[in-house]
């Protein structure tokens, strides 16, 4: 259970967030809303422990985060605007070295299944470089697939994908809530799980009409 | 821990493979600085071999200090540094997976070219044998510290010239006994003391850089 209290954030000089608290149960989905430039990639850093909180406390099962360490950080994936996978490596390769850093080493073939899920077929054993962006984001998300952690931090997991694969990221991340798992997203687009799974967060506010 | 260490070394190795012009631009600069000297001083032996260890070291320095940029940027630009800070994994031993493959990429060649190299400045066979031995304890040393420095100026602008500034005084210690160990044997003394006190400067750096490396990403990061 992820537990938020408190949490303020200030980057340069301004605030972005602050006395911000919530909760997330094993089964839920935090949806983060908010316009360009309102904290929810901060948000999203500091709750996995990229960032330091300016003040609050984020605490994993009731101890926090930071002392925590390493037995938080198994329990967390966090995939971001990059998508931190290297352009020499193959897929396989880049899944193979991401999967033995979480501590849950994959065998070439557990590494070729994912990849070939995640619809790079044909594609595996080809250097990132020459892949489009949509195929990197993939290599990037097929980690989701072999990964055991509860926590997923999706920062803007959609982008670059085609439909196909947004249908597919969907299931996947239906799957995971389904059995237990916890995911905090942000996303333009509409999440399709059932409502009493997802919880809305509104981050900063405009007037409507305001761009 | 030792299968994040083996995977991390092992993946920086495979990089480095895939993209030997960056592997070998160090080592070309190492030599060509050396070779310079004879060119322009000419055959004043005596001369030469009074500069050797000078000259060698100097030009080690700043070969190791030209690779240091690379170190962790890269892996800042992509991600892949993110996600290292969220590996379960001890940070300081994955800060040392990179710096060993740093290492055996840019260090080890230099010093397996150091005693052909030799021959040009009219170094005894004694000398060449402390010479090697004395960049194999000190070159580790180099990267170590230049890994506190690379990690300090990461994402900074001229961070390149930052790191210069940052990391040359604290190579000081490892050029004076470097040094010191070849002028020795060249002159008789015997340069014992000053391999054990390299011996001293690796250790240390090996127990605090990736300590300080680890700190000082994070902050970077952030």
């Amino acid at each position: 259970m992820l537990e938020v209290a408190g949490l303020a954030c200030i980057r340069g000089d301004r605030k972005l967030f602050s006395d911000l608290s919530f909760r997330l149960e094993a089964g839920e989905l935090l949806h983060l809303h908010g316009h360009n430039g309102s904290g929810k990639t901060t948000l999203m850093r500091t709750v996995c422990g990229l960032m330091k909180e300016s003040d609050g406390e984020i605490r994993w099962n009731g101890e926090s985060i930071h002392r925590l360490g390493e037995d938080f950080t198994r329990d967390v994936v966090y995939i971001g605007h990059k998508n931190g996978i290297k352009d020499d490596l193959t897929g396989v390769e880049n899944l193979r070295v991401c999967s033995a850093l979480d501590g849950n080493p994959i065998t070439e073939r557990q590494a070729w299944d994912a990849l070939e899920r995640m619809g790079l077929m044909g594609h595996e054993d080809l250097p990132s470089r020459v892949l489009s962006q949509g195929q990197k984001r993939r290599v990037a998300l097929a980690r989701l697939l072999v990964n055991k952690s509860r926590l997923w931090v999706l920062d803007e997991p959609f982008t670059a994908l085609d439909v196909a694969a947004v249908d597919f990221l969907q299931s996947i991340i239906r799957d995971h809530i389904n059995s237990g798992g916890m995911v905090i997203l942000t996303t333009h687009q509409e999440v399709r799980i059932t409502r009493e799974q997802v919880k809305e967060l509104q981050l900063g506010w405009k007037e409507v009409g305001h761009v | 821990m030792f299968s994040a260490f083996r995977t991390l070394m092992g993946r920086d190795l495979l990089l480095a493979m895939r993209r030997r012009s960056d592997l070998f631009t160090t080592l070309f600069f190492f030599v060509i600085v050396v070779s310079l000297f004879p060119l322009g001083i000419g055959p004043e032996m005596n001369t030469l071999r009074l500069i050797a260890p000078g000259v060698f070291w100097v030009a080690a320095l700043l070969a190791s200090m030209l690779a240091l940029e690379r170190l962790f940027a890269v892996d800042y630009e992509d991600g892949a540094l993110e996600q290292m800070l969220l590996a379960p994994q001890p940070l300081f031993v994955l800060v040392l997976a990179k710096v060993t493959a740093h290492w055996l990429v840019t260090g080890l060649p230099l010093v397996l070219m150091a005693p052909l190299l030799g021959l040009q400045y009219d170094l005894s066979s004694e000398a060449l044998g402390v010479m090697v031995l004395s960049l194999l304890l000190g070159t580790p040393a180099l990267s170590l510290i230049g890994a506190i420095g690379a990690a300090l100026t990461l994402g900074l602008r001229g961070g390149g010239v930052l790191v210069s500034l940052l990391v040359l005084p604290l190579y000081i210690p490892v050029l004076i006994f470097g040094s010191g160990a070849v002028e020795a044997t060249a002159s008789g003394l015997g340069g014992q003391g000053h391999i054990s006190m390299l011996g001293a400067i690796l250790v240390l750096s090996l127990l605090l850089a990736p300590l300080a490396a680890s700190a000082a990403l994070r902050i970077s990061v952030e």
